[in-house]
């Protein structure tokens, strides 16, 4: 393999490495726009990976299995809503509950089904796991470097970027993206404005939560090839909730931060042993080293722009001032 | 969109309005009150599964406590979720979301385990002291630093500390592949079991780490309720202003109570490896670091209550783990009836702030 091909197969890599995190990343940035902090990501995930996954396992369809996983991912978001919304529980710990259980529920059915299937192995049909393989179009797919780089990816990662893109402009260019913002800036202001308040959280929290649950079921179909595996979340939905800072609230900048996360999650494959030879287990703590010191190094330099909705993890009770 | 209507709708069926606070006792009954609900809640899951809720619940309850044997397995399971619970609450009082307890457990568990594997020839009672120790230092530190960069720049501890655990995760895999392999295992990547004068004995047939559980309690409770510092950790919670307002030093007081939780979880960690596994293994916090934000919080962060809230966590771990084989479903009903629960205390605890108000008959 010469050097240029390297090159291109470990940004090809990269980018299906980041798509999970681009769909949590921008279910969460529609979350916290509405001013609540789900710490559920994860949960949702799951949530999303195991209803697609079923689906997708009984019915051989792929559309049935991404609407599945996104009501997964809508159902834990609900739960989420009702609690702090309606019943104004604290945002932290209801995030983690629904981490907690999502974990669980996952786990729990895709036991089930593990002990079901033949050999012990839950596989989704070949005609599923062939539609989200790479697409192929005549001509363009074969072009050199522009052809793999571009025209070779699956159906996700084209539905990832269009749909940051038009997040991009529902945030910034609509009237209901603008509502949506003075919702999570200023809930009070947006209350009194006439924005339904409890209307736009309850939409763009479930909303957020059914993004989410999409990009757990790329986990479950593509990073785990349609073999159902238990914990296959592993971490990824933590790691999109600080890509939120990362990306500073905007769908546009996750695309290429997901991306750079999902190279992080690839290098040990592209890093040849006598360059650098570090034991595994180092190589699989960097996405979440990295994190880490991203957290700190957006903290340190707080910018203006860039901030979080202010209205983020206060639930707001109208008669309350 | 977004104009002013005319205020022509008729006021709310069913309005809310704030309450001055629920009596003691109220609160308590509304929390009973949401767990047995979320038991029931539970109980229509498993019957989904096509199980019966009652029976399973009931061996539940038999396969953790019938036997002798099986209620000391309980007990196992309740000591590193009591302590580490215990350690949460010092931060969450604070609302510092620690949600590293994980990790720090991990890292105590590490620190302890290099003294049990490679300095074990002190004597045993100089031994556990010193792998404690190691541990408190260890887990403390490991909170220290979210709470370092949290009090100097305001960076989400929430993210950060949970970050921690997956490197802490990585720490002891890398340990296990690596310079902490036993030799001796034949190729099996795992670090070697403690040798006898590194393991923690046992006192009435289980290992002693629950006595150190008990007076834990004791002394966090204490620590809370009636010292200078845990007062001022409560005002820090209560409202940061105030506290600077009353001249209290916020980031020494963020920066203390965070080494201490952390403590607390290491020690944890050092008990679970020496007395429980007796060797250093991936699964040493084993979840028992999100467990216990779900315990402290149910018990409102009360260190008496956590006590109780652990025995019945435990009861749910370990009964799940008993009827695994016998009903076919996964261990993974835990996490689900715990998530369940948390989510019914959670919905609940609105009735002990806020009380729904009936609109009034047209006159």
């Amino acid at each position: 393999m010469g050097q240029h091909d390297y090159v291109i197969s470990f940004i090809f890599a990269s980018v299906l490495a980041g798509v999970p995190l681009l769909f949590g990343t921008l279910g969460e940035i529609i979350t916290e726009k509405a001013g609540h902090l789900n710490l559920g990501v994860e949960g949702m995930m799951y949530m999303g990976a195991i209803c697609g996954f079923v689906a997708g396992y009984h019915t051989q369809s792929p559309f049935l299995l991404l609407l599945c996983s996104f009501l997964g991912g809508a159902a834990g978001a609900l739960v989420y809503a009702f609690l702090t919304v309606t019943l104004f529980a604290n945002q932290n710990v209801t995030g983690l509950a629904l981490t907690i259980f999502g974990a669980g529920f996952a786990n729990y059915i895709g036991e089930a089904l593990i002990m079901k299937a033949p050999n012990r192995a839950a596989v989704l049909s070949d005609n599923i796991t062939r539609f989200f393989g790479g697409i192929y179009i005549p001509v363009l797919s074969d072009m050199p470097v522009l052809g793999r780089l571009v025209f070779q990816y699956n159906i996700f990662v084209y539905f990832g970027v269009l749909l940051a893109i038009l997040g991009g402009i529902y945030l910034n260019r609509t009237r209901r993206g603008l509502n949506l913002r003075a919702v999570g800036e200023n809930t009070a202001a947006a209350d009194a404005a006439g924005i339904r308040v409890v209307l736009y959280k309850y939409i763009h929290i479930v909303t957020g939560g059914g993004i989410c649950g999409l990009g757990g079921a790329y986990i479950a179909v593509v990073i785990c090839g349609g073999t159902w595996t238990n914990n296959c979340v592993n971490g990824l939905g933590w790691i999109a909730v600080a890509l939120v800072i990362f990306a500073g609230w905007s769908p546009y900048r996750t695309i290429l931060g997901s991306f750079v996360f999902g190279s992080l999650d690839v290098l040990r494959f592209y890093i040849p042993k006598d360059v650098i030879n570090i034991p595994t287990a180092f190589f699989a703590m960097v996405p979440f080293a990295v994190t880490a010191a991203v957290i700190v190094i957006t903290s340190i330099r707080k910018s203006a722009v860039n901030a979080q909705p202010r209205c983020i993890g206060i639930n707001y009770f109208r008669e309350e001032r | 969109m977004g104009g002013i209507k005319k205020h022509k709708r008729k006021e709310p069926l069913i309005r809310i309005a704030k309450r001055e606070g629920l009596s003691k006792p109220k609160t308590v009954a509304l929390k009973v009150c949401a767990t047995v609900l979320a038991l029931v809640a539970g109980g229509l899951f498993i019957a989904a599964q096509g199980h019966n809720p009652f029976s399973v619940y009931f061996f539940m309850v038999k396969g953790a406590l019938g036997t002798k044997m099986s209620f000391q397995e309980t007990v196992k399971v309740a000591i590193p979720l009591l302590i580490s619970s215990l350690g949460i609450t010092l931060a969450f009082r604070m609302r510092f979301w620690n949600i590293g307890a994980e990790g720090q457990i991990i890292v105590g568990a590490i620190a302890a385990s290099y003294f049990a594997l490679y300095k074990n020839t002190m004597p045993h009672a100089v031994l556990m002291s010193v792998m404690a120790l190691a541990a408190i230092v260890a887990g403390g530190i490991w909170a220290g630093i979210p709470a370092f960069f949290k009090s100097r720049f305001g960076t989400n501890e929430t993210l950060l500390t949970l970050m921690f655990n997956y490197i802490a995760q990585y720490m002891i895999q890398y340990l296990r592949e690596g310079p902490w392999k036993d030799p001796n295992a034949l190729g099996f990547l795992q670090i070697a079991r403690f040798s006898d004068n590194a393991r923690l004995g046992s006192v009435l047939g289980i290992q002693a780490g629950w006595i150190v559980a008990l007076l834990l309690t004791v002394a966090v409770y204490i620590y809370i309720n009636f010292t200078k510092s845990g007062y001022e950790l409560r005002v820090v919670g209560e409202s940061e202003n105030t506290a600077r307002y009353a001249g209290m030093n916020v980031k020494r007081i963020m920066m203390r109570t965070m080494f201490i939780s952390g403590a607390v979880c290491g020690l944890a960690g050092m008990l679970q490896a020496s007395g429980t596994d007796r060797t250093l293994t991936d699964t040493v916090a084993g979840g028992v670091g999100f467990t216990a934000i779900i315990v402290a919080w149910l018990a409102n962060l009360s260190a008496p209550m956590i006590l109780v809230v652990t025995a019945l966590f435990s009861i749910l771990e370990k009964g799940i783990s008993f009827i695994q084989s016998r009903f076919m479903i996964s261990s993974a009903a835990a996490a689900v009836l715990q998530g369940i629960i948390l989510f019914f205390v959670l919905g609940f605890e609105f009735f002990t702030r806020y009380r729904l108000v009936l609109r009034r008959e047209a006159r």
